[in-house]
């Protein structure tokens, strides 16, 4: 991979991704000599979505009001904010999990590779925008079926099973859960422990390939062994795939995040490189969050 | 904040949410089917409201509610079916004033005592056998044990035969109990369940006894459960045919047994029901009279509809009355 | 309330309450199954084979003579057994995919106005006297499926051995499915309804559909409730006496399947609705007893679908749902 190259916009096979060793003691101590080898990464990024003047509204209550981000490929961008300014919701508008609640209206324009979201069909955008919850939320069924969920019931014709055990075992090596469940596809995946049911659920997020992975505070119900495996995997995955991570853990957005996207009582008060946020910050508010004045 | 006047909302949406038209042609197949099943319900539903309820008005005169059944094969002069209403009346208010009692009672010892453990649940076991037992295997139960002499004062005895004559409303009425029984059961120990514990630990810390707790603190609390249990129970219990067959003797008008009592005397008589008269009615009957049977169906309908909102509005009313109620005290 | 605690008045009082009434129910069925007893130990296992005509054997058994020697308990009772579970299972066959659609539309797939419509539709159904859908079947559909589907020639051919008119296994079989279908229908939204919203909200996220996630997820995960409300329809059906009296022909008969469609036309007598047919003749000893062993076989099934229903609710226990 030449990062001076940028990729082809279509879908990258899968078959030279490196598969994911994960390091429990590996700590990033110098943020950042890793920042710089990270922007040089994010100075290569296309654009993968876009949101413009993006407004969304529950009933009366504005939760997100005219925000515009850029969201790329090759590098991981993290919404920070205390709660209630809404990242959350916005994250869940990328793919359209909004909609799921009857009161709310959206305006603006949300657009992937150029193309409007609402003008494609929801369940292709949402096999294209794939998204880890907050709480791992694997299916009461086998390892081997949780991945092949979305390859069996995204299509219309289901494919057998010999045919999908390729696409599950490069999703379960890129989530990083290939040595562990191995031997054990047919177990039931509620037997798994937190950090590897959620490890699961990104690898089911990645078996039908998206172009963007959504994450809601993946590591908040985690231990923090887990936590750095999966900071391990988010670093990793941002080659191919763009990374959009809500979280409320400012440590974790230092270690992982390319740009960083701070809101507040849902503006988007500044975006800029990790670096410049944490650092220079240039909005007061930022200044004041960042330093830890109100959480 | 105040809504942005940019705010489009659904209008702006060209695909509309998980829109039906974009899926395989098997999924939209399963989606007509649920629609399919869902409307078909729907209008069986009406289907039997609207026809029970055209065909029975049809039929009904306002006499037949205060006439005196007759066994004429002219149906003008048949009558009404007075007796079969007094009939069901009586054997709901035997049934009820027997099962709502012991109801509670045994739903309050299993709630609030429980002891031995073991024992409980084998009376569970008993309420919920009884529960899934068919009404015509609880009317065997009554012939069998009141067919047997020693219970000829609940009925009487046929001359020369050595078996009490085993049919009455008394005893048509303590079977009718058993069908009513596991409903106020199972009533008033959710309500029971639902009553916070604070209140139960409020009474003891006074110092009063458990037994005044339930007398002063949780009868008056699950009291809309009672009514519930009660209205539950007295829909079944007017719906059913198969004990009144069995154990009411089958004569058309109400008759009073001979000697004793006077009052006594009606519970020891046999009789018909509404229901046992639309079955009689009916060509499974003698057979003759469908015009008598609608009429006679669409008021019974009309009863049972009536108990069950009543019963639905008093199981909710039973929700608000307690989470309400407690409140105020958290 | 833990620890031993000398039992006040109350608590003595209320348990006698219970006690008593667990020993009235163990008492009658007990006296149940011992009067029941010498139609069984005339009969042997036999009772429960083929051989003749119960019709005739039931008759002979009523008219038995006055001497308790000679008292007939000849009886083979399979059609009768034959007769109650097939209409039990069609019926079951019939109402369960009619339920699990109703189910899934009224959790998820009606529109929010036709949905709070089929809570009390369901209701209503559930709350209908049984002899009020036996008049309907009697009156309305008997007399159709009479002039419909039964031929002349066909209803002649069989006249010496079975009189065919409307009311037969079809016409049981569907008015109750009919019955039955409400309770399912209860208790698979109930079970529906309690599938956690993150898996409901995680397959959606990944693409999937909402017939698909409901088909994939909430069905699957609701299996234990489909088998519970299985059983429950079927102790329902077996305990159906009155509609069945007036809608199954009411001559007791094993239906040949060999006959094709005719099948379904005739006619069969079930347990429960022998016994309504035969309450006039509780006064003959022998053909009271024949009848209380009836009672007894429905009995025996319901104990044991109760116990059915409950081992059902276990794994749904497992799995953290209602």
């Amino acid at each position: 991979m030449d990062p001076l190259m940028p990729p082809p916009i279509r879908r990258i096979s899968l078959e030279q991704a490196p598969t994911v060793v994960p390091e429990p003691a590996a700590s990033n101590g110098n943020g950042h000599a890793a920042a710089a080898t990270r922007s040089a990464a994010s100075a290569a990024a296309i654009e993968r979505m876009r949101c413009d003047q993006v407004t969304i509204a529950y009933g009366q209550k504005v939760a997100v009001n005219r925000v515009e981000l850029p969201i790329r490929q090759g590098e991981v961008l993290a919404l920070i904010g205390p709660s209630g300014c809404g990242k959350t919701t916005l994250l869940r508008s990328l793919n359209r999990l909004t909609e799921l609640t009857p009161s709310a209206a959206r305006g603006g324009r949300i657009s992937l590779d150029g193309e409007d979201v609402d003008t494609l069909e929801v369940t292709e955008l949402r096999r294209r925008v794939s998204m880890v919850f907050q709480q791992p939320n694997p299916f009461p069924m086998t390892v081997f079926d949780n991945v092949a969920y979305a390859l069996r019931d995204g299509a219309s014709r289901r494919p057998r099973k010999p045919a999908l055990a390729e696409p599950v075992e490069h999703a379960l090596r890129r989530a990083g859960l290939w040595d562990e469940v191995k031997d054990n596809l047919d177990h039931p995946a509620l037997r798994l422990s937190g950090g590897q049911q959620q490890r699961l659920c990104i690898a089911r997020a990645l078996a039908a390939q998206p172009e963007v992975l959504l994450m809601d505070e993946p590591c908040s119900a985690l231990d923090p062994v887990s936590t750095t495996t999966i900071e391990q995997l988010i670093l990793e995955l941002r080659e191919q795939i763009a990374v959009v991570i809500v979280t409320h853990n400012l440590q974790q957005a230092q270690r992982v995040a390319d740009h960083v996207a701070f809101m507040y009582l849902g503006e988007l008060v500044e975006y800029g490189p990790s670096e410049q946020i944490f650092h220079a910050p240039q909005a007061q508010r930022t200044r004041d969050y960042v330093h830890g004045a109100f959480g | 904040m105040h809504a942005s006047a940019e705010l489009a909302g659904p209008s702006r949406r060209t695909r509309p949410r998980d829109s039906a038209a974009s899926w395989p042609l098997a999924d939209r197949i399963g989606l007509g089917l649920c629609w399919a099943a869902g409307v078909t319900l729907t209008l069986l539903a009406t289907a039997i409201v609207l026809y029970m309820g055209v065909k029975g008005i049809s039929q009904l005169h306002l006499s037949y509610l205060f006439q005196h059944p007759t066994a004429d094969v002219d149906q003008s002069k048949s009558g009404g079916f007075l007796d079969p209403i007094e009939g069901t009346l009586l054997l709901t208010a035997i049934g009820t004033a027997i099962a709502v009692p012991i109801g509670t009672g045994v739903a309050l010892w299993l709630v609030e005592y429980g002891r031995p453990a073991p024992l409980a649940r084998t009376v569970e076991s008993a309420v919920e056998i009884i529960a899934g037992a068919p009404s015509i295997v609880i009317a065997v139960f009554g012939l069998v044990v009141f067919s047997q002499p020693a219970f000829a004062f609940l009925s009487f005895r046929a001359t020369g035969a050595d078996a009490a004559f085993g049919r009455s409303f008394v005893i048509a009425g303590a079977a009718m109990s058993l069908l009513a029984l596991p409903l106020v059961v199972g009533a008033v120990r959710e309500a029971l369940l639902q009553v916070p514990n604070h209140l139960r630990e409020a009474s003891l810390a006074l110092g009063k006894t458990v037994g005044a707790t339930i007398r002063r603190v949780l009868l008056p609390a699950v009291r809309p459960g009672i009514a519930t249990g009660t209205a539950l129970g007295m829909g079944r219990i007017i719906g059913d045919t198969a004990i009144v067959i069995l154990l009411l003797g089958n004569t058309l008008g109400t008759e009073s047994a001979d000697g004793g009592l006077p009052g006594f005397r009606l519970l020891r008589g046999t009789g018909s029901t509404l229901t046992s008269y639309i079955y009689g009615n009916s060509p499974a009957g003698e057979g003759g009279a469908p015009e008598k049977a609608y009429a006679a169906a669409f008021v019974l309908l009309a009863l049972v509809i009536a108990l069950n909102v009543l019963a639905t509005r008093l199981a909710r009313g039973n929700l608000s009355a307690l989470t309400g109620g407690a409140a105020w005290t958290r | 309330m833990s620890g031993w605690r000398i039992p006040e008045r109350a608590e003595l009082g209320l348990g006698a309450l219970a006690v008593a009434l667990l020993a009235l129910i163990v008492g009658m069925l007990a006296f149940v199954l011992v009067q029941a007893w010498p139609s069984f130990a005339h009969n042997g296992l036999a009772w429960f084979g083929s051989g003749g005509n119960a019709n005739t054997q039931l008759n002979d058994i009523y008219q038995s003579p006055a001497d308790p020697h000679h008292y007939q308990y000849h009886l083979r009772a399979w059609p009768l057994l034959y007769g109650t579970a097939l209409s039990t299972g069609l019926a079951v066959l019939l109402g369960l995919p009619f339920a699990l659609l109703c189910a899934l539309f009224t959790v998820e797939f009606a529109p929010p106005g036709i949905a709070r419509v089929m809570g009390p539709t369901v209701r209503l159904l559930a709350a209908v006297p049984s002899v009020i859908y036996g008049l309907i079947g009697i009156l309305v559909l008997a007399p159709w499926i009479n002039d419909h589907l039964v031929s002349a020639k066909f209803k002649l051919d069989v006249k010496p051995v079975v009189p065919i008119g409307g009311g037969g296994l079809l016409l049981a079989s569907i008015v109750l499915a009919v019955m039955i279908v409400p309770i399912m229908i209860a208790i698979i939204s109930d079970a529906l309804r309690s599938i956690p919203r993150s898996w409901l909200e995680g397959s959606a996220a990944l693409g999937v559909n909402r017939w698909r996630t409901m088909w994939r997820i909430s069905v699957r995960a609701a299996r234990p409730a489909i088998a519970a409300a299985v059983v429950f329809a079927t102790a329902r059906a077996l305990g159906e006496a009155i509609m069945l009296a007036m809608v199954s022909g009411s001559f007791i008969f094993a239906p040949n399947p060999l006959d094709g469609l005719n099948f379904f036309l005739e006619p069969i007598q079930p347990l429960a609705a022998t016994i309504v047919a035969g309450s006039e003749g509780f006064s003959a000893k022998p053909f009271a007893q024949t009848l209380y062993a009836f009672a007894a076989v429905l009995l025996v099934s319901s104990a044991l679908l109760s116990l059915a229903a409950w081992a059902a609710r276990q794994p749904m226990r497992r799995m953290g749902l209602r």
